[in-house]
């Protein structure tokens, strides 16, 4: 699905990634964890095409992501970044994943809002399509940005950081949402901070430092090692009841 | 009725009207992206840019409109360029490049001294300088600039609210931003005669701040930045006519009362739909704002009645907003 060769992006002076090499397979659920200031965001940009590579050659579906037809990808931005004052509604918000069809009407077709509709009651956020989207709650806000990603129905959906900011119940309901989706034959690739949650909800988890440290499913990954590589060795693994559990090593010193 | 009417019957007065009326509707469509995007000393900026390249162009013989085009559209183009990496940022960017401009305008009148008269009117706007042509440019960026809005409704919107995540889901911002900088500079231009280059900012962030406090809605806030903006533009025109004053400072005058009264409005309505009192969730009794928009019962001093409320709103507890079922108690 997802194909880096030999990829350098970032600053031309001080590039973020260089001689990058990774590869995705159609149908992960891959969660890319690692540090601050290492890269995850421009890794991401990189995948979706919106971040100008020095060399090497980004695949995405077996075509160069540059050539990709709009929407095959979509994309969820940070929440933080969103600015919740804009004069917009839910459906406004959802409807934008289709504005990138070269239509020139403003307004949207009946064709449009009714699959706005089906996917917003898939979702759960039928009942606020007219609400202004500040007046939602955190979850509510997260299902809107991820059906504006799905409007246009994408093999492939990225997510940056969708874990932040919201409260422990919606961090289980969007994980519990795009484990459904990914049922449905959807690849998803997320960033996060939350190792917790990717041990806990993810099958597959991409430790990410500059370059790629180890990828493969949560178990095998989530070794003092391998972490103690992506963060710098202040994080303790505890394995309870087949459960796995990180947390900072308060006996070391903080390295931030 | 008279006293509304005599003025006119000047023809002066009616381009005036004219002109003050396209002008106020182009600057409040404008001004919806231009105070939407965060950029509202962009305006204050290009006008001075484009102020200078007609003091260059009048040097050159060039047509008035042709130097504040060009000026006004190299320095949009240059700023974008300059804040396009990560070391200046954009009010850096207008600082630098409409200030040179405008320095350039200001070096060339203070050289040869008889240009200081002719260029009044660009300076703080007046009635008396809008000819036939001067409204005819205005009417044509006026059509220009609604055509755009309306067939790039679309991706100016996207674009406006997410640039980013717009590029990514495959609107050509960086076409939608050369554009919409286009059509700022030939707004601007066109402006610059009745409000002058020291006016348009206020011209541009006032409709559209005005409308953002009615609506949050997009399209309608287009709409209602358009009407306010053609109404302070005529209001303006009026009243510089009363007063014997410069045309640019009374419409921006009338729109900054426009301003307050929408304002106090506002404040006002949000008062009354909004209030505060002690009541109970579960068990915890606490305060905060709150609608009220049905029916509960309150005890004041012993005797309970209904007021209009369910206790069934959404409000903020931590970062988090939910909605209370009604209570079955007395509020306190």
């Amino acid at each position: 699905m997802i194909r880096l060769k030999d990829v350098s992006a970032g600053y031309k002076k001080n590039p973020v990634l260089t001689h990058l090499t990774l590869e995705i397979e159609e149908g992960r659920f891959a969660g890319i964890v690692g540090p601050t200031g290492t890269g995850k965001t421009t890794l991401l940009k990189t995948i979706l095409g919106s971040h100008k590579v020095h060399g090497g050659e980004v695949m995405v579906m077996g075509k160069p992501v540059r050539s990709l037809t709009p929407g095959s990808i979509g994309y969820v931005p940070q929440l933080e970044t969103v600015d919740w004052t804009f004069p917009v509604t839910v459906e406004q918000v959802i409807m934008m994943g289709l504005f990138a069809q070269r239509t020139y009407w403003p307004w949207p077709s009946r064709k449009e809002k009714i699959q706005v509709h089906a996917l917003a009651e898939k979702l759960g956020v039928d009942q606020c399509l007219h609400h202004h989207i500040r007046d939602i709650s955190g979850g509510q806000q997260q299902r809107v940005f991820l059906a504006r990603a799905l409007i246009s129905n994408p093999r492939l959906l990225v997510l940056d950081e969708p874990t932040s900011g919201v409260d422990i119940k919606t961090q289980h309901d969007v994980l519990h949402l795009l484990q459904s989706l990914n049922k449905e034959g959807i690849t998803i690739l997320i960033t996060t901070h939350d190792l917790n949650a990717v041990a806990s909800h993810l099958p597959w988890v991409i430790c990410f430092n500059k370059t790629v440290i180890a990828q493969g499913k949560p178990d095998d990954v989530f070794t003092e090692e391998i972490l103690g590589k992506t963060y710098g060795g202040d994080l303790a693994i505890i394995r309870h009841d087949g459960h796995l559990l990180i947390a900072h090593n308060a006996k070391n010193k903080h390295n931030h | 009725m008279e006293f509304f009417l005599e003025p006119f019957g000047f023809e002066f007065f009616r381009n005036g009207v004219w002109a003050a009326l396209m002008v106020g509707t182009l600057c409040g469509l404008i001004g919806v992206f231009i105070v939407l995007r965060g950029m509202s000393y962009i305006g204050h900026g290009l006008s001075h840019a484009a102020f200078g390249g007609a003091v260059l162009g009048y040097v050159i013989n060039l047509n008035f409109y042709v130097g504040a085009g060009i000026a006004g559209f190299l320095a949009a183009v240059l700023i974008n360029q300059l804040a396009k990496g990560n070391k200046i940022k954009s009010d850096a960017a207008i600082g630098i490049v409409t200030t040179a401009f405008f320095a350039l305008g200001v070096a060339l009148i203070s050289r040869v001294r008889q240009f200081t008269k002719s260029f009044d009117a660009a300076l703080f706007g007046n009635i008396l300088g809008v000819t036939t042509v001067d409204l005819i440019i205005i009417g044509v960026v006026l059509i220009l600039t609604v055509l755009a809005v309306f067939f790039l409704y679309k991706p100016l919107l996207f674009s406006t609210f997410d640039n980013e995540a717009a590029k990514v889901f495959g609107i050509r911002t960086e076409l939608i931003q050369l554009v919409f900088s286009l059509l700022l500079a030939m707004s601007i231009i066109a402006s610059m005669n009745v409000v002058g280059v020291t006016m348009i900012a206020a011209t541009l962030v006032i409709p559209a701040s005005t409308a953002r406090l009615l609506t949050d809605s997009f399209s309608r806030m287009l709409i209602i930045s358009a009407g306010v903006g053609a109404f302070m533009g005529v209001a303006g025109m009026f009243s510089s006519y009363q007063f014997d004053a410069a045309s640019g400072a009374t419409i921006v005058l009338c729109g900054a009362f426009i301003f307050c009264v929408v304002l106090l409005f506002t404040y006002v309505r949000e008062k009354i739909d909004t209030h505060q009192h002690m009541h109970r969730h579960g068990g915890v009794a606490h305060s905060h704002p709150h609608h009220h928009d049905g029916e509960h019962e309150h005890t004041h001093s012993g005797h309970t009645h209904k007021e209009p409320d369910t206790h069934s709103h959404e409000h903020p507890h931590g970062t988090e907003y939910h909605s209370h079922e009604k209570e079955k108690g007395p509020a306190k």
